[in-house]
């Protein structure tokens, strides 16, 4: 049975307890490719705390994975787990794009608002499909978003090779959004308005939850199907609505990316934030505010591990790729395995 | 001079076993023994530690002091227990409907490999013991109805060479004509020398079945008697450590107007068997109507029906209107039905909730809860953090999660939500199962006083001294049809008994 703990060592000691056992794997990694665990550290705070530009591009990562972290967070509280956040995000990207294209005298600011909307109904549009799906036909949800993932992956590539792509431009891209429409940056990083968005639907998130008649029903959906029928509530509704709005989180993503930094649309600008939403939504505790703390970590390691990468010749990529696997496979995969030894001691 | 006889070695003796789960003290010194060839029951409130002592009887359990001795010898483990000869017959039949009697006594214990060669074995040596207990070896399990089945349940046991048979709670599935077969079963065992010790909280069934009986309170022994020194209402009075209220007569008033009804119900389940069948029934103000009858036969499809919660064909009228069928089950909600369910740890609280949470489960979109799509926190925690004091739900705190609360006060907190208020209509299943003598009490006021004040009550028991001390009407079902509706004037345990098994008005 698994154990509930006091709050404090379930909000805070457990995650560092995870975190620093990630750490400790990748202490022996970097001591096994002949790299100090000591400096790569500081290295990797350094690069991610140390100046305005570290913290500008922290945060900027952290922006995208709190809309994929709350793409998973939201269904998750009524019980259904949405791996399809990548996709939702691709997807959620077309009509942005769409929208950013059709107007491009505007500012940036009219055009917020209208692209925002356009990324969340891309989004609930295509985590419709696999929610009507599981509610009328009983097909697994975690399959079909994981197969609509494929399928997002095909149209966008489509789109751009077909029908969007920039004429003359070799690569997979569609033509720049006019200038007015950039997002105002901080400070000559990528961190952009849309960190505010992120931090503002977080906030909406957690009222909607966990202050609403419909986030009450949502969460008693996803602890007890049973006592939700008992109590009439109507389950299946539930699970589209919820499913659907962790796709319009998931649709934001390219806010930030494409008004951010892009300023356009290109193949696969996803480049998996919606799978590393999983690992912040689990390690988030699937609560809003633990997934943006979550996401400022990962944000972190991601920045931290580009800059090591940068400084170490020896750490390549694919070794700052291990580090995030095994923060991902510690907070994520093995979150609980901490958990007995941890109320063992607690209760000592 | 003549030695003193030697006092035989009692089958199963307990000296001084204590067990805590946690800071839960489940047995405290308990010691007693039970001598060879007598039926022994065993009697106490809920958690009054009756299941610990018997996990540890049969070496589920280990004692944190004292030993459990069978035959003289102690045991340590399950596999102890059985070589000894300790047989348990589970509450729940662990029985595989699709195989026949004999494989199913042979299950487990098939010594070889060869099935047919086993299979002959078996036969063989339980053609006398089937016979005599009016049982065909290769009956399929399934086709057999439930008092068959339980003395499947017991021969397997005996197949096993069970010299000490613990039944824990073995009428609840039973007609009360099915437990008195029982009964005499077991009579006929301890008679051939076999020891068995019955669970129960059914006192009548002590007086009826025991030699002995041991009453426990709070983990310990609080007296261990003859049953022919003792009486119902003595045994009552230790179980619960103080005076029972008498029950307090009938009401007098005539019921009102109908609130609830039902017109053809049917609704069959997925191998399409018809659960219920064309039911047809009234609830009117002030009256308490109760359904008795064997478990499983229709008796939590009509109470989830009458909920809308499953969509039976046929019509409900609410205050002589058809209910439409979507929706159905909010909108009886919106009108005022309440529904303690049946299944309380299931259906009735969502686990992880906080006790507020909880208290509005089902009646989240009242008013009262929600103003705009937004839940009133701080109102709803004033009337929770009320309610619960008001029914004795411990510790009184609003904002613990459910998982803080024993099963009683879990069982409580259902009751403040579901009878704080005064329904129009309420939906009782099984309102005392699970729950001590002293909480019993303070429900069947309760409903007592929601019927003065005008509820229509449909309460569904499988105890039939419940039906018989709260209902005006009494309804039984049998193979989900009402097969006899009584006045509580005409109602007796026979007639009622007889019904429920099937043959009516014949005897």
């Amino acid at each position: 049975m698994r154990q509930t703990l006091p709050p404090l060592l379930e909000f805070v000691v457990l995650p560092a307890a995870n975190l620093a056992a990630a750490l400790g794997i990748t202490a022996i990694l970097f001591l096994a490719i002949g790299v100090a665990p000591g400096t790569a550290l500081g290295t990797m705070i350094e690069g991610a705390f140390g100046s305005s530009e570290g913290v500008g591009y922290t945060l900027y990562y952290a922006t995208s994975f709190i809309f994929a972290g709350l793409a998973v967070a939201i269904p998750f509280q009524a019980g259904l787990f949405n791996i399809g956040g990548e996709g939702q995000a691709m997807v959620g990207g077309i009509p942005i794009a769409l929208v950013c294209l059709a107007l491009p005298g505007w500012p940036w600011w009219a055009v917020l608002p209208l692209a925002v909307a356009a990324g969340m109904l891309g989004g609930m549009a295509w985590a419709f499909v696999p929610a009507i799906l599981q509610v009328r036909r009983g097909s697994h949800i975690v399959i079909t978003t994981i197969m609509m993932n494929f399928i997002a992956s095909a149209l966008l590539t489509w789109l751009l090779a077909d029908i969007l792509k920039a004429p003359g431009d070799p690569s997979p891209e569609s033509v720049p959004f006019a200038d007015s429409l950039a997002l105002p940056v901080w400070d000559g990083t990528p961190l952009n308005v849309s960190f505010l968005l992120a931090l503002g639907v977080a906030g909406l998130a957690w009222l909607l939850l966990n202050h609403t008649v419909w986030g009450y029903e949502l969460r008693a959906t996803g602890r007890s199907a049973e006592a939700a029928r008992y109590a009439a509530i109507p389950a299946g509704t539930v699970a589209i609505l919820a499913v659907c709005l962790g796709g319009a989180c998931a649709g934001l993503v390219g806010i930030n990316e494409m008004m951010g930094v892009l300023h356009r649309l290109v193949d696969n600008f996803t480049a998996g934030i919606g799978f590393v939403g999983i690992a912040v939504a689990l390690m988030g505790r699937n609560h809003p505010l633990g997934i943006v703390l979550a996401s400022l970590l990962f944000g972190a390691l991601y920045q931290g591990g580009a800059e090591l990468s940068f400084d170490h010749p020896r750490v390549t990529r694919d070794v700052v790729v291990a580090i995030d696997g095994l923060v991902i496979l510690f907070c994520g995969a093995l979150e609980h395995v901490l958990r007995r030894p941890l109320a063992a001691l607690w209760a000592a | 001079m003549p030695a003193d006889p030697v006092p035989p070695v009692p089958a199963l003796c307990f000296d001084g076993v204590s067990k805590r789960f946690g800071a839960i003290e489940a047995n405290r010194g308990v010691s007693f023994s039970v001598a060879a060839g007598t039926i022994h029951g065993i009697v106490g409130e809920n958690g009054a530690g009756k299941s610990t002592l018997m996990g540890i009887a049969y070496g589920l359990h280990q004692p944190d002091e004292g030993a459990v001795r069978i035959f003289g010898a102690p045991i340590r483990s399950a596999r102890d227990a059985i070589a000894r000869g300790v047989g348990m017959v589970h509450q729940h039949f662990k029985l595989i409907e699709s195989f026949s009697v004999l494989e199913n006594i042979v299950l487990g214990a098939e010594g070889g490999l060869m099935l047919q060669r086993s299979l002959a074995r078996a036969r063989a040596a339980l053609a006398p013991l089937a016979a005599a207990n009016g049982l065909d070896l290769d009956a399929i399990v399934g086709a057999l109805p439930v008092g068959l089945r339980q003395r499947v349940e017991i021969l397997k046991a005996l197949y096993r060479r069970a010299e000490i048979l613990i039944l824990d709670e073995p009428t609840a599935v039973l007609t009360p004509a099915e437990a008195d077969t029982l009964f005499a079963d077991l009579r006929r065992l301890a008679a051939q020398g076999k020891t068995v010790l019955l669970i129960t909280h059914k006192l009548r069934e002590i007086m009826a079945a025991t030699d002995r009986v041991t009453v426990m309170r709070q983990g310990q022994v609080v007296a261990d008697l003859a049953t022919a020194a003792t009486n119902e209402a003595a045994l009552a009075e230790l179980m619960v450590g103080r005076k029972l209220m008498p029950e307090p007569a009938l009401s007098r008033k005539q019921p009102g107007s109908a609130v609830l009804a039902a017109e053809g119900l049917v609704w069959r389940d997925a191998a399409g068997v018809a659960r219920l069948d064309h039911v047809d029934l009234v609830l009117r103000e002030g009256e308490i109507v109760g359904v008795a009858g064997v478990a499983g036969n229709g008796q939590s499809e009509l109470l989830a029906a009458l909920a809308g919660l499953i969509p039976a064909e046929g019509r409900l009228l609410w205050r002589g209107e058809t209910v439409p069928d979507r929706h159905r089950a909010a909108l009886l909600r919106r009108l005022g039905l309440a529904h303690i369910p049946e299944d309380r740890e299931r259906d009735g609280l969502v686990p992880g909730f906080e006790a507020w949470e909880n208290a509005i489960l089902g009646r989240q979109r009242d008013p009262a809860n929600s103003r705009h799509g937004f839940l009133r926190g701080a109102a709803i925690r004033r009337e929770t953090r009320r309610r619960m004091a008001a029914f004795d739900v411990r510790p009184a705190e609003p904002r613990l999660t459910s998982h803080a609360f024993s099963g009683g006060n879990q069982q409580k907190l259902i009751a403040a939500r579901e009878l704080g208020e005064t329904p129009p209509a309420l939906l009782v299943g099984h309102p005392t199962r699970g729950i001590d003598i002293g909480a019993i009490e303070r429900i069947h006021q309760r409903l007592r006083a929601l019927r003065e004040a005008g509820t229509a009550i449909l309460l569904v028991s499988a105890e039939l001294d419940e039906i018989l001390a709260l209902a005006d009407r009494i309804l039984v079902m049998v193979g989900g049809r009402i097969v006899g509706a009584l006045a509580r004037t005409e109602a007796s345990e026979r007639r009622i008994g007889l019904m429920m098994a099937g043959l009516g008005e014949a005897a």
